[in-house]
């Protein structure tokens, strides 16, 4: 189980619980503004962008190669950003906090 | 009227129809939205029912696209399982198959398209026939498989769906073959290359491809089916898979009376000949305004950008369609990225990284004009190909071709030699 903090462009703060899947199918289940999924979350549009809070960076972990470069067209982008349909939800990422990426 | 007691209806709740509902509410729109599909499944991603859905594990149902909670929170009316008989579009209503009526302010096709069956003897006889657009698609195929996944399938074209749906039965422990009409698989869409790529990638796997077979009849006899092609050779199939491309629904745009070309015309804004009457998605037939020239496309890309254009257009806003085109295809480990439209190609430049695995990219042009890009296993190509096309520069081809120049845009911008 994993606590998740979603921080919206709106300055919504929602804080929800996973047990599996990924952080992206989360965020759309609980109409997390922001995270769209478009692909349905096979790294393909990078509408589930998110910034990790940095000191939750340890327990995401960094962006894959094909994360980096998908990242790349987003001008947003940063050493932090992740796609969230890329984190599986595990008790690995319990209290993590994410922006989503205007 | 205030604003509050608009309507507007949207026939068609997949991707498209969705995400014009959620957009509306995005853009201030606070009238009812009333959302009607044929379907009765809580709306879901199509893309994965050929590629995940039979293999995951975990997942026995589809992927939705939005939660029902989501639909509740933004007072989005969803109406499964109706489907709409009739649009009248100057009484501005729409009418059930029930015969019941429902009035509109706005109306919103996103009517998408349904499987080509094609008219082959002995083909509607046969028990285990699915075409691939749905999740009842799928089940059928689920429950055919039963027990035993280990059975002969045939699939009828050698298209995306046809061959992501072939990787994941052979997955499965099918036995498949593919049969395609053409001289070589996914001809319509790339070039020679690629379509060679994916052959020996399916054969490597225990796929048999096999291209120039028209199938003329399906055999059954002691309920084994036999699918015969014009060649005589003929294939045994427990199972047969039909993916020989989609029919656009453009019956209620027709009864309406709008003008329709190669699917529903609309303009840049999404609108049709109708002032009050938007249409988005696989349905439509739109200019695209970075190739210039009318379209009609069959990916998730063009039903939500559609979809935003429409939702914004209806509030009030001022905005155009102006997308540059992508797709993606997943088969067994390699990923296929697309960006741009590829059509009316003369040359191409084929870019290989140093790699174990296959990942590489193909590079279409017009002349010095770059059109579009295939990556394989290549998310920086698809990423570089999306910036060129996007901003119109020249790209240096010798530099491109070359692997040792290190994959960044600002390495492979053409410069000529009086600069
Ligand atoms: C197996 C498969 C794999 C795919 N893979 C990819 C991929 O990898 N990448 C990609 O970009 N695209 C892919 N696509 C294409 C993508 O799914 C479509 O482009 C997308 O679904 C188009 O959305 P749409 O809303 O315009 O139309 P549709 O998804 O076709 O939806 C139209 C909806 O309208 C409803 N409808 C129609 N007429 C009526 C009526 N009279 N009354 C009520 N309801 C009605 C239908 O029931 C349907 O639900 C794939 C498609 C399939 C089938
Ligand atoms: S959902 Fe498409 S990249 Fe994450």
């Amino acid at each position: 189980m994993a606590k998740i903090t979603f921080i919206t462009s709106d300055d919504e703060t929602i804080v929800v619980e996973g047990t599996s899947g990924s952080v992206m199918e989360l965020a759309v289940e609980h109409n997390v503004k922001g995270i769209d999924g478009d692909c349905g979350g096979v790294c393909s549009c990078a509408t589930c962008h998110v910034h990790v809070k940095p000191e939750d960076m340890t327990k995401t972990g960094p962006a894959s190669e094909i994360e980096t470069d998908m990242l790349e067209l987003d001008d947003n982008a940063d050493e932090y950003s992740r796609l969230c349909c890329q984190i599986e939800i595990s008790d690995a990422i319990d209290g993590v906090e994410l922006t989503v990426a205007k | 009227m205030s604003d509050s007691q608009q309507k507007c209806v949207v026939i068609g709740a997949s991707h498209a129809g969705v995400n014009l509902a959620f957009a509306l509410r995005k853009e201030g729109w606070e009238g009812q939205i009333i959302l009607y599909d044929a379907d009765p499944e809580l709306p879901y991603h199509r893309p994965p029912l050929s590629k995940t859905y039979l293999t995951n594990e975990e997942g026995m149902s589809a992927t939705p696209l939005k939660s029902l909670e989501s639909y509740e929170r933004d007072n989005i009316l969803l109406k499964l399982g109706v489907k709409v008989a009739l649009v009248n579009a100057e009484e501005k209503e729409i009418v059930l198959e029930d015969s019941s009526v429902q009035a509109y302010d706005k109306l919103v096709l996103a009517t998408g398209a349904r499987p080509i069956v094609p008219p082959i003897p002995g083909l509607a006889n046969v028990k285990n026939v699915f075409p691939l657009r749905t999740v009842a698609d799928v089940e059928g195929i689920r429950n055919a498989l039963g027990d035993n996944p280990n059975k002969s399938v045939v699939v009828i074209g050698g298209g995306y769906i046809g061959l992501e749906i072939a990787a994941s039965l052979n997955k499965l422990g099918s036995k498949v073959t593919v049969l395609e009409r053409e001289e070589r698989i996914l001809a319509r869409v790339t070039a020679p290359e690629m379509s060679d790529f994916f052959h020996q990638l399916h054969v490597e796997n225990d796929v048999e491809v096999l291209t120039g077979k028209n199938v003329t009849s399906v055999a059954t006899e002691n309920a084994k089916n036999n699918v015969v092609c014009s060649d005589g050779s003929t294939y045994p199939a427990d199972i047969i898979i039909i993916g020989v491309g989609i029919h656009i629904n453009t019956e209620l745009a027709e009864q309406a009376g709008l003008t329709i070309e190669n699917g529903i015309k609309v303009d840049a804004t999404a609108r049709t000949s109708d002032k009050d009457i938007y249409a988005i998605g696989d349905c439509t037939f739109h200019h695209n305004p970075h190739y210039d020239r009318y379209v009609r496309l069959e990916s998730v890309q063009n039903a939500v950008d559609q979809a935003k254009v429409a939702a914004a257009t209806i509030c009030g806003k001022q905005v155009i369609y102006d997308a540059i085109p992508w797709f993606w295809s997943d088969q067994y480990d390699v990923k296929l990225q697309i960006v741009g439209l590829s059509e009316s190609y003369d040359n191409i430049v084929i870019r290989k990284e140093k790699k174990d695995q296959p990942c590489f990219s193909i590079w279409y042009f017009s002349g010095d004009e770059l059109l579009s890009v295939d990556a394989i296993n290549n998310a920086k190509a698809y990423v570089v190909g999306t910036k060129f096309i996007k901003t119109n520069q020249s790209i240096d081809k010798v530099k491109l071709a070359d692997n040792a120049v290190e994959f960044k845009p600002n390495n492979l911008i053409f410069k000529s030699n009086n600069d």
